[in-house]
């Protein structure tokens, strides 16, 4: 059983009579992927700062590489790489500049922050922007320029909150392969993200989180199983008349969900419902069968849909 | 052997400072230009032009017993370090947590809030020290100070800067959003404490009601003492003291205050 690099026992955050982070539990390994899924204000962002040691706990035990976060936060960060939510580089310096400052904060020699700017520069695929202003920057290339720079203390765990908010999708594909060679390398990675396709691709194991607490826990592939069905039938009928249309698709597949947009028909064999549907008469304006995915875990689990 | 964050707990504030001289480079035209350029500009004007009014109406030693641009020219020199300190205690301060958010940065590294506060004042002393040496060289050209007692205006300087940049951070670290309150600084405070620390005229000569504003400015305290080192005026011993004594304890209030209030806005 590898080690643990984080636990987290009964971890709350509270601002005045507000719990933004409500009691959780987690456990996180040595190599892990871990990610904390859940919609704007959950408390994942209050989370990730928690560990690392920027926000104190208000209550519950918080240990981050052996260390307790609320007394040794500078050096818990020596061995942390900090991807926070907004990029928050120094546009007055350039790319490499960048990494260097950065690397001479931990306090490492001269030649080694030379060695690993250069390296870290390929690794994010900057060598040729290297001398550029950081506002000359793309979104992504700017992403990335933030993780190399995280990475330039070797840390033991890297905190990424909302990786890829904000990119395209050429961008993010990008970024996710990046991050998926550290996960290769065996750096624990500790993720938010309010993207589903980014917590199948990236996490070993996730939590979902929902107004502060942990509703559920598990790999991706068995929170679909523990709480979807295999497949998803998605039928639209016109925004007036989906209500209407659910009540008659009542009793076909496991559930059925109603969006404002569209019926949702949980079925293990998603084409066997549409001709169900189709045998009651109705005919959907447009019909899809998709394999289930993590947005439905969370619509399941909270009433609501992931990105509002 | 010593690890790497045993450096940073040692050596974080300088790596700060580093990173902020590496940062001014951009600007090292612009800052020569206003850190040297303008106080040899108003030494030539007023020296030249103003100087020689003086001069005819008073005579030739009349004011503290040495001519107006000597008395002129050491407070030029620390009027033109607390235009600069101040300046980048406002707009590098609050531009550090909004506009470019560097200090958000070194908030994620083993960096502490008092390390970052040290460190950026130090890393400020490279925009205002070399300005006056340059400056100081000028006057030694115009033959306006000899010796080596002139000199000490460097240390004077460094000690007026680190009061001045420490004193705005604290207050500037407080401010969220920029209703125009952060141009106040140089217009109502830097400016009025130029014109009434006894910059261009004795103190003295100021109606006896307005000699408060000298005694809390830290500008005349350093004016004082700049112009012992450069033409010996005359002053009591323990007057002196408190000329060194005053800016020091500046440095220390403004050290803690600034402290408290960045590790308020970094940490939650």
């Amino acid at each position: 059983m590898p080690e643990s690099h984080i636990i987290a026992e009964g971890l709350t955050k509270r601002y005045g009579d507000f719990a933004a982070v409500d009691g959780i539990d987690f456990d996180i390994k040595a190599g892990e992927s871990f990610g904390f899924l859940g919609p704007n204000g959950a408390g994942k962002s209050t989370t990730m700062r928690m560990i690392a040691a920027t926000s104190l706990r208000t209550e519950g035990r918080l240990e981050v590489l052996g260390l307790d976060a609320n007394e040794n936060g500078p050096e818990i960060r020596s061995m942390l790489g900090i991807v926070p939510q907004a990029d928050n580089l120094d546009e007055e310096l350039r790319v490499r500049e960048n990494l260097y400052v950065y690397g001479r904060y931990f306090g490492l020699p001269r030649a080694v922050v030379n060695e690993r700017a250069d390296a870290l520069l390929e690794f994010a695929q900057l060598v040729e922007k290297k001398k550029a202003r950081v506002d000359a920057l793309s979104g992504g290339m700017k992403r990335r320029l933030t993780i190399a720079r995280a990475l330039m203390n070797e840390p033991k765990v890297m905190l990424l909150d909302e990786p890829t908010t904000g990119l395209d999708p050429q961008a993010r594909h990008v970024l996710w392969d990046r991050l998926f060679r550290l996960k290769e390398r065996g750096t624990t990675l500790v993720l938010t993200t309010h993207y589903m396709d980014e917590a199948e691709q990236l996490c070993d194991r996730l939590v979902v989180v929902d107004h502060g607490r942990i509703v559920a826990e598990g790999s991706p592939a068995s929170l679909i199983r523990s709480y979807s069905t295999r497949e998803v039938l998605e039928v639209r009928f016109g925004t007036d008349k989906n209500e209407q249309a659910a009540k008659t698709i009542e009793g076909i597949g496991d559930r059925v969900e109603v969006l404002p947009d569209r019926v949702l028909v949980y079925a293990d064999n998603g084409e066997q419902a549409l001709s169900a549907v189709t045998d009651r008469g109705l005919q959907p304006v447009t019909s899809l069968v998709r394999r289930s995915s993590l947005e439905d875990v969370f619509l399941r689990l909270t009433g609501r849909s992931l990105i509002d | 052997m010593t690890t790497p964050f045993a450096r940073t707990r040692r050596m974080g504030w300088w790596y700060v400072a580093e990173h902020r001289i590496r940062a001014m480079r951009n600007y090292i035209g612009s800052f020569f230009i206003i850190g040297l350029g303008s106080p040899v500009l108003y030494l030539l004007g007023l020296g030249a032009g103003l100087g020689v009014l003086v001069n005819e109406r008073q005579g030739a030693e009349a004011i503290d017993g040495v001519s107006y641009i000597e008395f002129l020219a050491p407070a030029l020199l620390l009027a033109g370090v607390i235009v600069s300190a101040a300046q980048e205690s406002t707009f590098g301060v609050f531009g550090g947590f909004k506009w470019t958010p560097i200090f958000l940065g070194m908030r994620d590294t083993s960096l502490t809030p008092r390390q970052i506060v040290t460190g950026f004042t130090v890393g400020t002393m490279a925009r205002y020290l070399p300005a006056s040496a340059m400056y100081l060289l000028v006057m030694y050209n115009f033959d306006i100070v000899n010796g080596w007692r002139p000199l000490l205006l460097l240390p004077i300087a460094a000690l007026l800067g680190l009061a001045v940049s420490l004193c705005v951070m604290a207050w500037v670290a407080t401010q969220k959003d920029d209703r125009g309150q952060l141009s106040f600084i140089e217009r109502f405070v830097i400016t009025p404490l130029t014109l009434f620390s006894g910059t261009y005229f004795p103190l003295e000569t100021l109606h006896p009601g307005l000699h408060w504003i000298g005694w809390i400015s830290p500008l005349w305290h350093s004016v004082e003492l700049g112009r012992l080192v450069s033409y010996g005026s005359e002053q009591h011993g323990w007057l002196t003291l408190v000329h060194i004594a005053y800016p020091l304890a500046l440095i220390v209030l403004g050290w803690v205050l600034s402290v408290r209030h960045f590790t308020k806005r970094l940490q939650s």
